[in-house]
């Protein structure tokens, strides 16, 4: 069962982008199906980060079509339609349809509803971590305050939307283990923790789709085998979908659905996990990396992977 | 400076080292300021004239000081120690050149106060340190501390007045109590834009001149009302914020700085040379003056006095301006207070704290900068609708850049965000700048010619100095979450950034 091609939430269809005379992605096809975990790998400098900064509007790709159907299966003709009528997004008959490479990044994560991490963290490190998340529902409560006129007043429906915001907060604190540290600033958690967090607070805005930029960089084995644990029920729990950029194998292996392999900008394996890491292309590409050191860590990677059973 | 727990004796012949060294800087330094001064002579020639008793007297005073303040561990002590040693020396220089008597009194007290202040340091030494009161107690007190500051500036003006009388409290209320006031709600103000929203603002003028030149011009050409204007000041002054703040919008920093500098300029250039509408450098007179509610505060039978049964002095009208714009400034930071703990002020804060991250959890930027802008512009035009009816008074001369640099170094001084930091640093340096005319002992020391007043840049620059290196984050720098699950914890202020735009 393949949801991505059968129930796909967001379609990247010929996305290229272009910095000067570097083509960092070309011609990139994929799709992240509903409710999974898809990983998107592959070497250094493969354009992994752009794809994301694409998706959620940080950069204007050069080239291609993101369309993401918030709910129902998007139908082509309507996207055909959408993308014709000049329009950023609308509510087509199969459902919320946005064509994500004609909004601001703001739009994205508000209308679309598509959150991010950061692959080097970016909290706001002079904010408490309550604040934090408070923050994340800005879009929220900034309707419940009347756009900060009710909210002068502390109104009665203010003041209930911000408990509920407060809820929420605390609800996320509780999973991610952090209640206690409610009250403490963001920049002095250690490193795991922080990850954490801003995994927390992308989840406050309410996304259909989180996206997440190498979630397990610098934690240890524990906090690997945390944010597994922590990744799978943002699925099944949630309901969210993951895209996740990861170097680390044996989570990618242990949590995704779907794997789609990214080498120089362009995509060269795409599958279930299981096929992605027997494909020969795959391992070449992580073979043939020119530094000596990282051919040997390449190499364990995929000693790894294969002594890995699902 | 982090001072090791275990109490390190103070060495002589290191606080020597180190007084001696303080002493040869304050000698390269004070060479050219101080001691070189160039007059004019009869022939209309520049001759140079030095005076360099001002630079021993310089050295001097910077040897001792340093010299205690190294032998001496504790800060209160210090404290102590510097006057009591100035004062020691003044009283010598009083007994060799004036009256010996006098002279020698006031060196005994200054050595009382510089023994007493060794006595006290060695005590402190070997007290074991203060334990910090519980959370909820200093709560406690620190709105005690908020409300019987508010009752004191209520009750400020009344207090001068029945202890100076209507003639002495003037310049106390006016000079000291409504400036300071202006300063402080200016600096309220900016602090939204600059301590807040982290968008460096160094043309905050323009706002103040927009609001003043608004009161100004439709009171004198259409005879509007101090109250009618008032809003129309704010109201103007934020639409030119937004003005300003579209074309900044995409920039940060040193570029944002510039812009905003050149900004403030082009307002006041316009209002000099646009002399059809704003009369130009000889600037508007005659703006009529603030009503008691429509009461004026005349001598005549249906002036302000005559109608409470008062002898008429002028001073009524003083304390009306000092209440107007104490509340004006409360309500700037009641307004800013109850911001910062909505979602626009959280998004302000996490603007200057990340603005990526904003973008990336559905923080409309451009709003959020724009709304800090207008803001901010609003509270400063009321200020400058303030000025004007308090001067009668308004011209470009006003508004120059160094205004801007004030009310910014007021911000940056009292900790960017803290509004009580913001509040005291005003105090400090508005009130500081009154009190050197006040100085008139110096005369006796420095001769006849000496004016301190002269000398404030001069000492703006050492105390901006002194506090990088005492306090580089300003004289509040912790910053107090808007909201909490268990506790209030300030926020330190090294994690607390400055933004970038
Ligand atoms: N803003 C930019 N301007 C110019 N070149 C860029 C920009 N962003 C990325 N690149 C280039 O695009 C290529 C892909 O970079 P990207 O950051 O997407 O790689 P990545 O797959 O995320 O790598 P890593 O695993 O190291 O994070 C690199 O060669 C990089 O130098
Ligand atoms: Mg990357």
């Amino acid at each position: 069962m393949s949801r991505w091609l059968t129930d796909p939430l967001l379609t990247v269809e010929g996305l290229t982008m272009r910095f000067g005379g570097l083509t960092a992605v070309s011609d990139f096809h994929f799709s992240v199906g509903r409710g999974d975990i898809t990983a998107l790998i592959g070497p250094n400098g493969a354009g992994k980060t752009t794809v994301f900064n694409c998706i959620t509007g940080f950069y204007k790709p050069t080239q291609g079509r993101l369309a993401l159907a918030r709910t129902g299966v998007a139908n082509p003709v309507e996207v055909e339609a959408l993308t014709r009528s000049g329009r950023r997004f609308a509510t087509m008959q199969s459902g919320d349809l946005f064509l994500l490479e004609r909004m601001a990044d703001h739009e994205i994560a508000q209308r679309a509803h598509v959150a991010r991490t950061f692959q080097n963290i970016r909290l706001f490190a002079g904010m408490t971590v309550l604040e934090n998340l408070i923050v994340a529902q800005h879009n929220a409560l900034m309707r419940a305050s009347g756009l900060t006129l009710f909210g002068l007043f502390n109104t009665p429906g203010y003041r209930r939307a911000e408990r509920a915001a407060m809820a929420r907060a605390v609800g996320w604190l509780e999973r991610i283990n952090l209640v206690e540290r409610a009250d403490d600033p963001a920049g002095a958690l250690p490193y795991g923790d922080q990850r954490r967090l801003e995994i927390a607070r992308a989840m406050c805005i309410d996304p259909a789709l989180l996206c997440l930029d190498e979630p397990a960089a610098g934690l240890n084995p524990r906090e690997s085998a945390e944010l597994t644990t922590l990744l799978r029920s943002i699925r099944d729990d949630d309901g969210v979908s993951v895209l996740l950029i990861e170097h680390d194998m044996s989570v990618v292996m242990q949590v995704s659905d779907h794997v789609v392999v990214l080498d120089y900008g362009r995509k060269i394996a795409d599958g279930a996990p299981q096929a992605v890491r027997e494909d020969p292309k795959v391992i070449a590409a992580y073979l043939g990396v020119d530094d000596e050191a990282e051919v040997i860590a390449a190499e364990s990677e995929i000693a790894a992977i294969a002594g890995d059973s699902p | 400076m982090a001072a090791p727990l275990d109490q390190k004796r103070p060495d002589l012949s290191r606080a020597l080292v180190d007084a001696g060294f303080a002493a040869l800087v304050t000698f390269g330094l004070s060479f050219p300021i101080l001691a070189l001064r160039t007059e004019q002579d009869m022939q209309n020639r520049l001759i140079v004239e030095p005076r360099w008793s001002w630079s021993v007297i310089a050295v001097m005073v910077v040897f001792c000081a340093r010299l205690l303040a190294g032998l001496l561990s504790d800060w209160r002590a210090r404290a102590l120690a510097i006057p009591g040693a100035l004062i020691a020396v003044f009283g010598a220089h009083m007994g060799v050149t004036q009256a010996l008597t006098h002279g020698a009194g006031i060196t005994a007290l200054g050595l009382a106060l510089l023994i007493g202040a060794f006595a006290l340091d060695a005590r402190l030494r070997d007290a074991p340190a203060p334990v910090a009161a519980p959370r909820a107690e200093r709560a406690d007190r620190s709105r005690l501390i908020s409300m019987a500051g508010l009752a004191a500036l209520f009750l400020f003006p009344f207090v001068m007045l029945a202890w100076l009388g209507p003639q002495g409290s003037l310049k106390w209320i006016n000079n000291y109590g409504v400036q300071i006031l202006i300063y402080v709600m200016l600096g309220w103000g900016l602090n939204i834009v600059v301590g807040l929203a982290g968008l460096l603002d160094l043309g905050y003028v323009a706002f103040y001149a927009v609001g003043a030149y608004t009161y100004a011009l439709l009171s004198t050409t259409f005879g509007l009302s101090f109250w009618i204007c008032l809003p129309l000041a704010g109201v103007l002054a934020a639409f030119w914020g937004v003005i300003l703040g579209f074309p900044v919008l995409r920039l940060r920093g040193d570029y944002l700085a510039i812009v905003t500098l050149a900004f403030g300029e082009i307002i006041r250039v316009v209002l000099i040379n646009w002399t059809d509408f704003s009369n130009g450098y000889a600037g508007i007179s005659s703006i009529p003056r603030v009503t008691f509610f429509g009461v004026p505060f005349t001598a005549a039978d249906d002036g302000f006095a005559a109608m409470l049964g008062l002898e008429f002095t002028p001073i009524h009208r003083t304390i009306f301006l000092y209440f107007l714009i104490l509340c004006l400034a409360l309500l700037t930071n009641v307004v800013t207070l109850r911001l910062r703990a909505l979602p626009i002020g959280r998004a302000w804060e996490a603007l200057r704290e990340d603005e990526i991250a904003c973008r990336s959890l559905g923080v409309n930027t451009v709003n959020t900068k724009l709304t800090a802008f207008a803001l901010g512009a609003m509270f400063g035009g009321f200020a400058g609708a303030f000025f004007a009816v308090r001067q009668n008074f308004v011209s470009p001369e006003s508004f120059t850049f160094i205004e801007s640099a004030t009310i910014l170094a007021i911000v940056v001084l009292g900790g960017m965000g803290s509004q009580i930091g913001v509040a005291l640093a005003a105090v400090a340096m508005i009130g500081g700048t009154e009190i050197l005319r006040e100085l008139d002992f110096l005369k006796q020391i420095f001769g006849e010619s000496f004016d301190p007043a002269q000398y404030r840049m001069l000492i703006f620059g050492l105390a901006m100095v002194v506090m990088m290196i005492w306090k580089p984050r300003g004289l509040i720098s912790s910053r107090t979450p808007s909201i909490f699950l268990k506790k209030r914890t300030a926020v330190a202020g090294s994690l607390v950034r400055e933004g970038r735009g």
